[in-house]
């Protein structure tokens, strides 16, 4: 019997002979990343693994991201110790500033290919599989064993295979794909599987867009969410990367686990209502409710891609008074691509604030809490209880003309009714 | 290996580690700091009811979303001994399983446990005891029982001969 993309890319990794899903075997890393939430963690336990340096420094990148800037004297020595530890180990290190949200930074700085492992210290690594990569998030003990010895362990996932047909609509966006395949699956339901993203209306979603699909893989309960490289991804490695790769893809008799069907052309924009990414509704179905603070950014939706949306929002527009909007490009170089295409100013003059890049607020670290009771409107990837703030609060995760058209309108509205035109 | 103690129950399923252990609190990396902090976003007058010999029973998808050891970890130092459920969400189970703190899915058990009840974890019988009367638990894979055994993912690799770690 044939394999499966994910079992091709374990199979390269491992010592084994074959593999079949279930089978528990150890999994050689080619990118170990982690953070200042799971590093200093990881480099305390990697030390009492008796282990003074790390496998490969070439292969480990850290950064600084989830408290950044950092908040208060707690999280200011995290910074330090993650700076320190990391320039005695001679790892790249991302410090405040220079980088941005770990997945976005690893992902243009071309630290990823397809057909690599990626182990991170953070739950949204299967990002990667946008690009074709074995991403997978792990805790600060598995990170401590791979900067050890650059293995993890790893029960070989089943295969989903998502079949997308058509072209996203106007309005609709690859965060409106991922949360259909969700509302399809539940918040369990992708448990020990890897999702793999199929078909031409896949094969049509640029790297932004699928950047969105995979990262939220792990809402479903994934192992991984992952497209198979193409010409979309070779166009975007070009000069980003000088590490070789080869496209692999799912041999026609594989075993999959489990096809699910979804038609972009009668797509429409979803979101996630509070507490759960897998409470799922059509726009539709939300339309008037008020909301305190649009956030757009974090590691599935921080992208130009996503700034762009929320300009053409935004353009001589203002937030409503009694509404707040937050802009948080996820990298640097998003940043500055944005200066440079005049969207922060777009955002500045329509009375939105621009943040450095940071998780911030998305986990409740800093830069834009909820009070107790609020509503937003984020383009991020979890809406649990408390996750941005106060007791009560609550997110709609939505996509960013959805999040952007809020803020203008201080309720949850179609983009449409902004903008003109699109789904009604 | 047998591993016992009293039960305290989380109703609910698919709890999240956010409420489990909210973010502001990730910048602790004292353990003791952080058992303060566990269950904070979701009842933390569970907290009360923990003790050295807590078995904590849980229902499905357990421990979804982040990777933030900070969960098992404040777990541990607060004398929760293993974690019986229907099912767990993939990270917070590697998580436990590397920290040597027993994860077992035995819905049979999780249906009849009650507040106080005595569960026994049996992970190489795949069995789970509530006062007496014996479940049925998923086995758990070679592997993974030998890391339990082994006290974690610490442990089992200073045990592996150097170059096949
Ligand atoms: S942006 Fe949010 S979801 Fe993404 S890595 Fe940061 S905290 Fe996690």
């Amino acid at each position: 019997m044939g394999h499966t993309l994910t079992e091709k890319i374990i199979l390269a990794h491992a010592d084994a002979d074959d593999v079949a899903p279930g089978d528990v075997v150890m999994v050689r890393c080619d990118v170990v990343m982690t953070n200042d939430i799971s590093g200093p963690m990881a480099f305390r336990t990697m030390e009492r693994m008796g282990v003074e340096r790390v496998f490969d420094p070439a292969k480990v990148v850290v950064v600084a991201d989830h408290f950044v800037p950092a908040k208060d004297v707690r999280s200011a020595q995290l910074m330090k110790l993650i700076a320190e530890w990391s320039q005695a180990q001679g790892v790249t290190f991302y410090e405040q500033g220079r980088g941005g949200i770990e997945h976005q930074v690893l992902a243009e700085d071309g630290w990823i290919v397809p057909g690599s492992v990626v182990a991170g210290g953070d739950s949204h690594t299967c990002t990667h599989g946008a690009l074709g990569a074995f991403g997978t998030g792990l805790g600060s003990t598995d990170i401590a064993a791979c900067l050890a010895h650059g293995r993890f362990w790893q029960a070989v996932p089943g295969t989903i295979q998502v079949e997308l047909t058509g072209a996203l609509q106007r309005f609709v966006s690859g965060k409106d794909v991922i949360l259909a395949v969700i509302a399809q699956l539940g918040v369990g339901g992708g448990t020990n599987m890897a999702l793999e993203f199929v078909g031409p209306g896949a094969e049509a979603l640029t790297i932004d867009e699928r950047l969105a699909v995979a990262n939220m893989a792990v809402e479903a309960g994934s192992e991984t969410g992952i497209f198979p490289a193409d010409e979309m991804t070779a166009a975007y490695l070009d000069g980003r990367t000088e590490r070789p790769w080869t496209a692999e893809r799912s041999d026609p008799d594989a075993l999959i686990d489990r096809r699910l069907e979804i038609d972009l052309d009668t797509l429409s924009p979803l979101v996630a209502r509070p507490w759960s990414p897998g409470n799922i509704a059509p726009l539709d179905d939300v339309l008037g409710t008020k909301v305190d603070q649009v956030y757009i950014g974090n590691c599935s939706n921080g992208t130009i891609t996503d700034l762009r949306q929320a300009a053409e929002v935004l353009r001589g527009r203002r937030v409503k008074p009694g509404t707040r909007a937050m802009v948080v490009p996820a990298s640097q170089k998003i940043y500055a691509q944005a200066l440079a295409e005049g969207l922060v100013e777009t955002f500045v003059e329509a009375g939105a604030m621009v943040s450095t890049p940071t998780c911030g607020a998305c986990f409740g670290g800093s830069n834009g809490i909820l009070a107790e009771g609020e509503t937003a409107v984020a383009t991020t990837n979890r809406n649990f209880r408390g996750r941005m703030g106060g007791e009560g609060s609550g997110i709609y995760l939505a996509n960013a003309w959805v999040a952007a058209a809020a803020a203008v309108a201080g309720e949850i509205v179609q983009p449409g009714a902004v903008l003109g035109g699109g789904s009604s | 290996m047998i591993v016992e103690g009293r039960a305290v129950c989380v109703s609910g399923d698919n709890i999240d580690t956010d409420v489990l252990y909210p973010g502001p609190f990730l910048n602790i990396t004292d353990p003791s700091l952080m058992a303060e902090h566990l269950f904070e976003g979701l009842d933390p007058g569970l907290r009360e009811l923990l003790g050295g010999d807590s078995v904590l029973v849980v229902g499905e998808n357990f421990g979804t979303g982040s990777s933030r050891e900070h969960v098992p970890v404040a777990m541990q130092a607060s004398g929760i001994r293993a974690v019986v459920g229907r099912s767990f969400a993939r990270i917070f189970y590697r998580n436990c399983i590397n920290l040597g703190l027993l994860a077992v899915s035995c819905p049979g058990a999780v249906a009849a446990a009650v507040p106080d009840s005595r569960v026994q974890v049996d992970p190489a019988a795949g069995e789970v005891a509530v006062d007496g009367v014996v479940y049925a638990a998923q086995m758990l894979p070679p592997f993974v029982l030998e890391m339990v055994e082994a006290g974690g993912l610490v442990e089992w690799s200073r045990r592996q001969p150097a170059g096949s770690r």
